[in-house]
């Protein structure tokens, strides 16, 4: 194989990863431009979505695509009964408390998880059995195809959603001013819970994603998932929708290209060395917007 | 005239600090009245507290009859009162057409008509609607958050120190705005730190100190009386 084609390769399967990275980036961004909290708890609602697809496929041999739905659907529950229960009552409370409650979510996920299906990993049967698509020199894995398109649809959705409809632009005016949203006549509390079921959604497609790559589900996946989507969503600028998805691409091909490299053990190590550099270097991230206002 | 708001002796407070300490007033169809005073006293806890950002702990505000004293600020919206609030709100980072439909948010759909009038009040709005409303002057973003309560059709809107850090032509420029509106019918309820302008166009005004209205009268009385000359119009 030249090293074109292993290039073209890595950056492949970087993609898919990255796609998944963005997914779920987007839920910890689109949380925190609203409500100013780091939702600790979002990638444990990928692990739950995995194991909806693991009952599904596995224990009731059901369809992918009602997996899918199911994943979906019970992601965006999870997220807003998370929401209700947990977090609005502490809409009035100092922003630290709704982060301990997050990571105690968190936790109780984890362990409910480990309580209710065991510590094992439960293994997730194929989902697709297609050839891998040719192109020229590089053959590309049906997975990664379907996950780049999946992703791809579910952004755009996404932003249509946010740009044209009123429940989108509503969102964006909360996250801007929710004092001024509020005079607008918006209901804060129902465009919070919705941002929750958007972000969970996309988390649920997420899930489903990941279990194409990493066919099993174990009560801990979401951590490590959760913590790099983190950095993607840091490294695009916390808070915007296009920065989570860039970021997200981007912390997967870094991963793909150190793999490559031969330095796999790294992997996750270069990851949080992004977070330190962007940290450092340029805390609003990439398309982050500094704090400015005109007076 | 009907009265449309009424205020009966409302204390407010943030945490411990008694920001307004009983304070009563009306406001009636087709007018302009003036809420004015100095720095901390009071006006805009005041206007928040109708609106419905902070509650009183004691007293009232009914609105068309109806007690509004603890709804949450969405819902009295909805019932035709608007804010434009202090240091103008708007959404930076949404486009100024943007920022006008959020105005008519509580409306099934964007009223054409409405949107057209305020264009017509704002010519400068049109020619930047695609813009991102945090790119414009500071003028242009007071006329936008006017034009933004506007889109609601509003019975009564509430302005919260609109000529503040303007220079004083846009001064001017605003002042003569809320003339205008008033002639078309609108009714204005308007805290000002300029007192000189704000009474010039207002039907009634309120003088608050510290929390408590130590004056109050018409617009014309008011520039006249001695206190208000001392105390707020230099001299």
């Amino acid at each position: 194989m030249s090293l074109l084609t292993t290039i073209l390769k890595q950056l492949i399967n970087g993609l898919q990863s990255g796609s998944i990275y963005a997914l779920v980036a987007l839920g910890y961004s689109m949380v925190y431009g609203i409500i100013m909290l780091l939702n600790f708890a979002h990638g444990d609602i990928i692990m739950v979505g995995a194991y909806i697809v693991w009952l599904m496929m596995a224990r009731f041999a059901l369809n992918p695509i009602i997996a899918l739905l199911a994943a979906i659907v019970g992601c965006t529950a999870l997220g807003v009964v998370i929401e209700k229960a947990a977090y609005k009552p502490l809409r009035s409370s100092p922003r630290i408390s709704l982060l301990i409650t997050a990571i105690g979510i968190s936790y109780f996920l984890e362990n409910a998880a480990q309580l209710i299906f065991g510590a094992n990993a439960r293994v997730i049967p194929p989902f697709i059995n297609a050839e891998p698509i040719t192109v020229g020199a590089v053959s590309i894995p049906a997975e990664a195809a379907v996950t780049l398109a999946a992703a791809g649809i579910a952004m755009v959705l996404l932003n249509v959603l946010v740009k044209k409809t009123k429940m989108g632009k509503a969102m964006r005016a909360v996250s801007e001013d929710a004092g001024a949203a509020q005079l607008m006549g918006i209901n804060i509390n129902n465009t919070i819970s919705f941002t929750f079921a958007v972000g969970s959604a996309l988390a649920g497609i997420g899930s489903v994603l990941y279990c194409c790559a990493y066919p099993k589900a174990t009560p801990t996946m979401g951590s490590m998932l959760g913590l790099k989507a983190f950095v993607a969503a840091v490294l695009g600028g916390i808070g915007s929708i296009p920065g989570a998805m860039a970021g997200g691409f981007a912390i997967g091909i870094a991963e793909a290209l150190v793999s490559s490299a031969g330095l796999s053990e790294w992997k996750d190590g270069v990851v949080f060395a992004i977070l330190i550099i962007v940290l450092l270097v340029k805390p609003t991230g990439l398309m982050g917007r500094p704090m400015t206002e005109k007076v | 005239m009907s009265t449309l708001l009424k205020v009966n002796d409302i204390h407010v407070y943030y945490g411990k600090i008694h920001a307004v300490k009983g304070v009563s007033f009306e406001v009636g169809q087709g007018e302009i009245v003036s809420l004015i005073g100095a720095n901390g006293a009071g006006k805009s806890t005041a206007l928040k507290t109708i609106s419905g950002l902070l509650h009183p702990k004691q007293g009232s505000i009914e609105f068309m009859g109806k007690d509004i004293t603890k709804l949450e600020p969405n819902k009295i919206v909805r019932l035709g009162l608007a804010q434009v609030p202090e240091g103008r709100r708007v959404f930076a980072h949404m486009s100024v057409m943007e920022n006008i439909e959020m105005g008519a948010y509580i409306l099934g759909r964007i009223p054409e008509e409405a949107v057209e009038d305020v264009f017509s009040r704002f010519p400068r709005l049109k020619e930047r609607s695609r813009q991102e409303a945090g790119t414009l002057s500071g003028g242009e973003q007071q006329m936008l958050a006017m034009a933004r309560a506007l889109m609601s059709k509003p019975k009564l809107i509430m302005m919260d120190e609109p000529s503040m850090g303007l220079s004083p032509i846009l001064v001017e420029q605003i002042f003569s705005i809320i003339a205008e509106l008033r002639q078309s019918g609108a009714t204005i309820l308007l805290v000002e730190q300029n007192a000189n302008k704000a009474l010039k166009i207002t039907d009634r005004a309120y003088v608050l100190e510290t929390g408590r209205i130590t004056l109050s009268g018409s617009g014309r009385e008011l520039l006249e009386s001695e206190d208000v000359k001392k105390a707020y119009l230099g001299g």
